[in-house]
């Protein structure tokens, strides 16, 4: 199996409807076989069998008239390397790439849609747009997920709607979310106050990599924390909702920066600019730090790049990246090396 | 900065940990993290059975953890430890007691969403469309008027989606 590792995924593009603030959308629908056990409880045999349904179904061509042509490839086949940066790209999850048995990701061309197979549910259908689009990401799932709902007999039933195997997902089995850049509300600040009345409110705030991880580079996740008694639609409004009213607090955040520490943003991006430009050792923390700096700096206009190429450089310093296209294994100072190499060059080019 | 826990090799891999609102916060190397990985994620499974713990008394006169899946054979004392459910047939069979978790933990107990397509789903939500009907007839031959109008938005509400998935009643 080769994975075509240096493809840009479609969310990396970076343009779009409030692109200044949010990164990127996320639509998660979590379906299940009705006549197969839960992944957790499936014999190897069983899984085996879950990725033939899935891979017979993405062939026929109310399928590919949907979402083009999708590939399925199974994780069993690749790297720990390979996987890993699967996760680096918000393709899979980390607990699909940990796991072991034939679990599986089917990707479309752009890498918009990826379906995780066999992981916490049988299907995991996913479509990953760049900026706020979560309306265009739910009419682009439903419709795969309705074209899958041909072939496959998902279990259902009239009462708690699509069922799965944690609670916390039944019912629409959707969890829609979006990666909002927060740093004029960090630095502020605000952003304690700002998130947590969003808990109120029945959003969950998360780091960069979902569930159990820690916001890093004052990128943040927010998403619907209830899939049961509301229409995907309520779900889909009321997240859009919040985060445009998060992107007018984080905007106003950076209006007042402006007007009261003046220079104060401008000298933050050139030293972020400066270290990335030039320097010679860089930890991924640390990388990540000054890139949420330089994009605020490409939101606010002081400089000359695009939000593409950041996101980019933002999958690119990862670890697993790194690896991959340098050609071998590296122990974590070759990394911090060759980071900082990958990026004077990459911002060289750009410039 | 050194790994706090062997204090030999370079610290790659920053923990926060939250218990009971004490943050604490650790520095480890890559080799460290990985040793004690599975003292350190946080488990929804643990979460949720603790959170069960506290919901699921006892119902009255019934006892605790004899349910059983009779299809794939989970009981729910074993659903407790994991947090996962073992197949769809867990929701019928478990109902008794999974219910009250899913209403405590989803804030409502009724689905409201799409429905698939498949041809044996739009014959289970027609037979669900027949049984709602009798039971509008019979709230309102004893006047339950209130009750029968939830009854009756929820035929409607199903009629809807089968006819947004263009198929004829």
């Amino acid at each position: 199996m080769r994975l075509n590792w240096q493809r840009e995924s479609r969310w990396m593009e970076g343009e779009g409807p409030h692109s200044d603030v949010v990164v990127s959308s996320r639509i998660r629908l979590a379906r299940n076989l009705s006549h197969l056990p839960f992944p957790g409880f499936m014999t190897p045999s069983q899984e085996k069998e879950m990725a033939r349904l899935a891979e017979s179904a993405i062939q026929r061509d109310r399928v590919t008239n949907v979402a083009g042509k999708l590939e399925l490839i199974p994780l069993w086949e690749l790297t720990e390397l390979e996987k890993q940066l699967l996760v680096e790209k918000h393709l899979i999850s980390p607990e699909l790439a940990r796991a072991r048995g034939k679990k599986a990701v089917i990707l479309s061309e752009d890498e918009a849609f990826s379906i995780m197979i066999n992981e916490e549910d049988h299907l995991r259908i996913q479509c990953l747009l760049p900026a706020l689009r979560l309306e265009e990401g739910w009419e682009k799932s439903d419709a795969l997920d309705d074209a899958l709902g041909e072939e496959l007999d998902y279990a259902f039933n009239e009462e708690k709607g699509y069922l799965t195997a944690c609670p916390t997902n039944v019912g629409t089995g959707l969890r829609a979310s979006t990666m909002v850049h927060l740093p004029g509300l960090m630095l502020t600040r605000q952003a304690g106050e700002v998130l947590t009345a969003l808990t109120k409110i029945g959003i969950a705030v998360r780091g960069l990599y979902g569930e159990g991880t820690e916001a890093q580079g004052n990128f943040f996740q927010i998403s619907n924390q209830i899939s049961l008694g509301l229409s995907e639609e309520e779900i889909i409004k009321n997240l859009s909702a919040a985060a445009l009213r998060l992107a007018d607090q984080e905007r106003q955040a950076r209006e007042l920066l402006k007007q009261q520490r003046p220079y104060f943003l401008e000298d933050r991006v050139g030293r972020a600019y400066g270290i990335l430009a030039h320097g010679y050792i860089l930890s991924s923390q640390e990388a990540l730090q000054l890139l949420s700096d330089l994009r605020l700096g490409v939101a606010m206009g002081f400089l000359p790049l695009t939000l593409g190429k950041i996101n980019q450089l933002m999958v690119k310093i990862q670890p697993s990246y790194l690896q991959l296209l340098y050609g071998r294994e590296m122990n974590p100072w070759e990394r911090d090396v060759y980071r900082a190499r990958l990026v004077r060059e990459f911002l060289k080019e750009a410039a | 900065m050194l790994c706090q826990r062997c204090q030999q090799k370079p610290a790659t891999v920053h923990v926060t940990k939250i218990i009971n609102g004490q943050k604490s916060e650790l520095y480890l190397c890559q080799d460290c993290a990985k040793e004690l990985e599975p003292q350190l994620s946080f488990s929804l499974a643990k979460f949720l059975s603790s959170l069960l713990d506290q919901i699921s008394e006892p119902s009255r006169g019934e006892p605790m953890g004899e349910r059983v899946c009779k299809k794939c054979g989970l009981t729910f004392q074993q659903f407790q430890k994991i947090g996962r459910l073992g197949c769809p047939a867990c929701y019928r069979h478990l109902a008794s007691q999974l219910d009250p978790l899913i209403r405590r933990i989803q804030g409502a107990s009724r689905h409201r969403g799409k429905v698939p397509c498949k041809l044996e789903n739009r014959k289970r939500v027609r037979l669900e469309i027949e049984r709602l009907r009798d039971k509008l007839q019979q709230l309102i031959a004893k006047e339950e008027y209130e009750k029968a109008a939830d009854v009756r938005d929820r035929i409607r509400y199903l009629e809807d989606c089968l006819r947004r998935q263009g198929c004829n009643l």
